[in-house]
């Protein structure tokens, strides 16, 4: 695969609007994580990384829409990105979009009433930002599951690389309502308390709020910056709501990203983790990095910080990666203190500073699909 | 070179596999019609009992796709690519799973409020751990799946994909699967060869 440069970048979260806030917050040790009253999304209180209640609720856009316009906003502003330009592609990463509208519809109404579901629709909200933007081409949706924002990176990459496009605006963004909440529930999947990513006590997830942009391009002016050089998709073909129990399947996708980045295990400097903290999860990762020989690779999982953001959580966290390289400097996995995987890893329990050459970010999501890719500078 | 080895399309009530039909069962809706082209197959599966109707369907236009002249032999599980996608992502299950919430809400349904759950359905039937990709258009896209798998084949990511439409909202549904491999075969995959056989039941033949 050919370089392909990072042009720009932005967080929208809870704990800032901007790249640059949010990575001062997270050295700083400040979670979004918190403790939440609002009986409109669960009958009991629950904690989560969510916006303030009156966040997107106004104008023509939904309040997923907003996120992602805010947040592409600031990326092509900083990169002085002409979205116009035929060679530009608009790639847009989510789970559940914009579901919360269901939520206030009659029972049925989203299958039954046309407005409403081609309100809902994922290529709706996409048609919208891009018309807004004035991007040139159509925009493409990928919805699949947890590895989605990964996977959204990765088809830019594989567009640019293939020569389809020169420049590629990729963006994700979910928003927690009744419907994600209530879900996760239903699995016994969601923490009591902030989450502990690979901790002995880890108890479940907390979910999070928010949307993240990455700019890439192989144009030559964008040469020098860090790149993206790999990546792989792949399944287990195990259970559709649970990993595989021997974590061979990601193992498989590292394996497949660090040889189309060109990299052996030795060379990568840091992991940044799906670490969902639910006991399934982070075992079978556990498992994978191991068998993939980066058992002593410096690791962390950013899901204490800004819970688990679905459909965003590949670009927020691999956009941290991004800024984790530009300062060396590994932030600690919140949250853990006590190994409580079969196979222990080098969990980062303090800030580490390091010189950070090629670094990998890997996520898994239901269905049983696992994701990576590898960044280097 | 990619060639199109093998098609199946589900729709308005018949099953098309390769161009031609091949089964409509006599007088069949909705849920009934998936029960009928289910038993057609004549394989004993007890899960497909439990899949929503996306999936449901995906996997019955898969089951019967493969049956003409896939051969598993020829790939590991890592090189065989699934990569679909529809305009309705999952609204449908979305729907039913809202439904449940007022009561106790359930997580066998909220685990199909994901549109890939289909091809996790395929890739464990099958036994396929490659490449996985679910994509949202208001329309199908050909020349941008054609495109992707292209790129997946040309790259040596995959080595085969089963890619497509899957869309289900209500009483609508369109399956159409394109097995595509790469060498042999009459049709290039390209846009233009997805399309048409994509249109194949607004033909009058």
């Amino acid at each position: 695969m050919k370089d392909i440069f990072v042009v720009s970048d932005n967080i929208v979260s809870p704990l800032g609007a901007t790249t640059a806030e949010n990575f001062s917050r997270l050295k700083a040790g400040i979670s979004a994580v918190r403790r939440h009253e609002r009986p409109a999304m669960a009958d009991e209180p629950f904690y989560a990384a969510l916006f303030d209640p009156e966040t997107g609720t106004s104008g023509p856009y939904t309040k997923f829409e907003q996120l992602l316009l805010v947040s592409i906003s600031d990326a092509i502003g900083n990169g002085h990105i002409d979205p116009r330009d035929p060679r530009t592609i608009l790639i847009l990463s989510t789970t559940k979009g914009n579901i919360s509208l269901l939520e206030t519809a009659p029972a049925g109404s989203a299958t039954a009433d046309p407005w409403l579901n081609r309100r809902m629709a994922l290529h709706t909200s996409a048609r919208l930002i891009a018309d807004h933007f004035h991007f040139a081409n159509t925009p493409v949706v990928i919805s699949n599951a947890c590895i989605s924002g990964i996977l959204a990176l990765l088809t830019a990459m594989r567009l640019i690389d293939s020569g389809s496009y020169d420049m590629a605006v990729v963006a994700g963004a979910d928003v927690i309502s009744k419907f994600v909440l209530s879900g996760f529930g239903s699995f016994q999947a969601i923490s009591p308390g902030p989450c502990r990513p690979f901790d002995l006590s880890r108890d479940g997830i907390n979910l999070g709020e928010g949307a993240g942009t990455i700019v890439l391009s192989s144009r030559e002016k964008y040469h020098g910056g860090i790149r993206f050089r790999g990546g792989a998709v792949g399944n287990d073909a195990n259970h559709i709501s649970g990993p595989s129990r021997t974590g061979q399947e990601l193992c498989q996708v590292i394996n497949k990203s660090l040889a189309e980045a060109g990299l052996t295990a030795g060379e990568i400097g840091f992991i940044s983790a799906h670490g969902t903290a639910t006991l399934y999860n982070d075992e079978m990762e556990a498992k994978a990095i191991t068998m993939a020989g980066l058992q002593s690779v410096p690791v962390n999982s950013l899901k204490a910080y800004y819970g688990h953001t679905l459909g965003a959580a590949g670009l927020i966290e691999s956009i941290v990666t991004l800024q984790s390289m530009r300062e060396n400097l590994v932030l600690p996995s919140l949250g853990f203190e006590d190994n409580g995987v079969s196979m222990p890893l080098n969990i980062c329990s303090s800030l580490l500073h390091t010189s950070l050459y090629s670094c990998l970010k890997t996520a898994s999501g239901f269905g049983g699909c696992n994701a990576a890719v590898v960044m280097s500078q | 070179m990619e060639h199109i080895t093998a098609t199946c399309i589900i729709s308005d009530h018949i099953v098309y596999t390769n161009g031609k039909a091949v089964f409509e069962p006599p007088s069949a809706e909705g849920q009934d019609f998936l029960l009928s082209v289910y038993q057609h197959t004549g394989v004993q599966y007890p899960k497909f009992y439990k899949m929503d109707n996306l999936s449901k369907l995906g996997w019955l236009a898969c089951e019967l796709l493969l049956r003409q002249g896939f051969r598993s032999a020829d790939y590991r599980p890592e090189e065989v690519a699934v990569v679909l996608s529809n305009a309705n992502a999952s609204l449908d299950t979305d729907d039913k799973y809202f439904a449940t919430v007022k009561d106790i809400p359930s997580p066998a349904v909220f685990v199909y409020t994901l549109p890939n759950i289909m091809i996790g359905e395929i890739c464990i039937r099958h036994h396929f751990k490659g490449e996985n990709a679910f994509f949202i258009f208001e329309s199908f896209n050909a020349a941008f799946l054609a495109q992707y798998v292209h790129g997946l084949m040309a790259s040596g990511s995959a080595r085969a994909c089963i890619c497509g439409w899957v869309d289900v909202l209500g009483e609508e549904y369109k399956a159409a699967l394109f097995l595509v491999e790469e060498a042999g075969g009459a049709t290039p995959l390209s846009a233009e060869n997805i399309n048409q056989l994509f249109q194949i039941n607004t033909r009058h033949e």
